[in-house]
């Protein structure tokens, strides 16, 4: 079944909020080889002026794959995951996530692109804290084989 | 040790465009990927299942290319002194890092000043990442607020 690019500009209603705890950012860090101690150590990161342990610069994707599962396990969406490569990824934080976030996220599929047997799906999903201001913003974009393709 | 590490982070007054930032050679084995799965969530066998990576065409296991992502970006904030410093990050995915078993693969991450908006504060890191001489990142590049 073809992408549907009928889901082009559709928005999600917010996502249930994720809670971010200190041992998830240290299991996250330790992960990717995060050595900074702020990732850590509560101390280190208020000496950088952060109410308490903040996230690496990639952690962000753990709460918008959550929010992008809304559209990739969808059928109606026809996103084969076995034909998905992931292409291409980019983070804005407006501000550092921290231990004790509350987020909700709200995903946007900002476009579906079909050329030569391959769809670029490209979504955005913007994380916000539990009082509404704005976290981070990560657009993703997944290229699907056509079946012609493989 | 902070007080260290504030003292030796750079400003955006010492850069200039061109300056190296650093290099890195990180290791990755299936291990590592099997802990990144967990901590990240993202448990697409394609990362941990030889079988199943080679049934949808691929030489193996591969690294996910979010993991690649996140170990690029440790030089930028290490040099930083501050990984909250980094206020956009973005990459494209050129190639995948195959993983061997038993062994290890190892990815080759260098960075370099790209630019440098002084009205804004910040300086972009442009990096580089490659995996036995290939290029396994694309427009890999870190805005940092100084």
């Amino acid at each position: 079944m073809p992408v549907n690019a009928a889901y082009a500009g559709r928005e999600y209603p917010p996502n249930l909020a994720y809670e971010v705890g200190r041992e998830k950012i240290r299991e996250f860090a330790d992960a990717v080889g995060a050595s900074h101690p702020a990732h850590r150590d509560p101390e280190a990161a208020r000496a950088l002026g952060y109410p308490d342990v903040i996230a690496p610069p990639t952690f962000a994707v753990v709460v918008a794959q959550r929010a992008e599962s809304q559209l990739i396990a969808d059928p109606e969406a026809g996103i084969d995951f076995t034909r998905v490569v992931h292409a291409d990824e980019r983070f804005t934080h407006h501000r550092p996530i921290h231990a004790g976030d509350r987020l909700v996220t709200v995903l946007h599929v900002d476009s579906v692109v079909e050329r030569a047997g391959l769809a670029m799906v490209t979504t955005r999903a913007e994380i916000a804290a539990d009082d509404g201001a704005p976290v981070a913003t990560v657009v993703s974009t997944l290229a699907i084989r056509g079946a012609q393709g493989a | 040790m902070t007080g260290d590490a504030q003292a030796t982070r750079p400003t955006l007054t010492g850069l200039s465009v061109g300056d190296p930032v650093g290099t890195r050679s990180i290791e990755v084995d299936r291990t590592r990927l099997v802990r990144y799965a967990g901590a990240s969530g993202d448990f697409n066998p394609i990362h941990w299942n030889e079988r199943f990576a080679t049934e949808v065409g691929l030489p193996g296991v591969i690294a996910h290319g979010m993991w690649t992502m996140g170990a690029a970006v440790e030089l930028v904030s290490a040099w930083a002194g501050d990984p909250g410093a980094v206020v956009d990050y973005q990459v494209r995915f050129t190639r995948p890092v195959p993983v061997p078993d038993p062994g290890v693969a190892v990815v080759e991450v260098s960075g370099t000043v790209g630019a440098i908006d002084a009205d804004a504060g910040t300086a972009r890191v442009d990096l580089t990442a490659t995996c036995d001489g290939v290029r396994v990142l694309g427009r890999a590049q870190a805005t940092v607020r100084l």
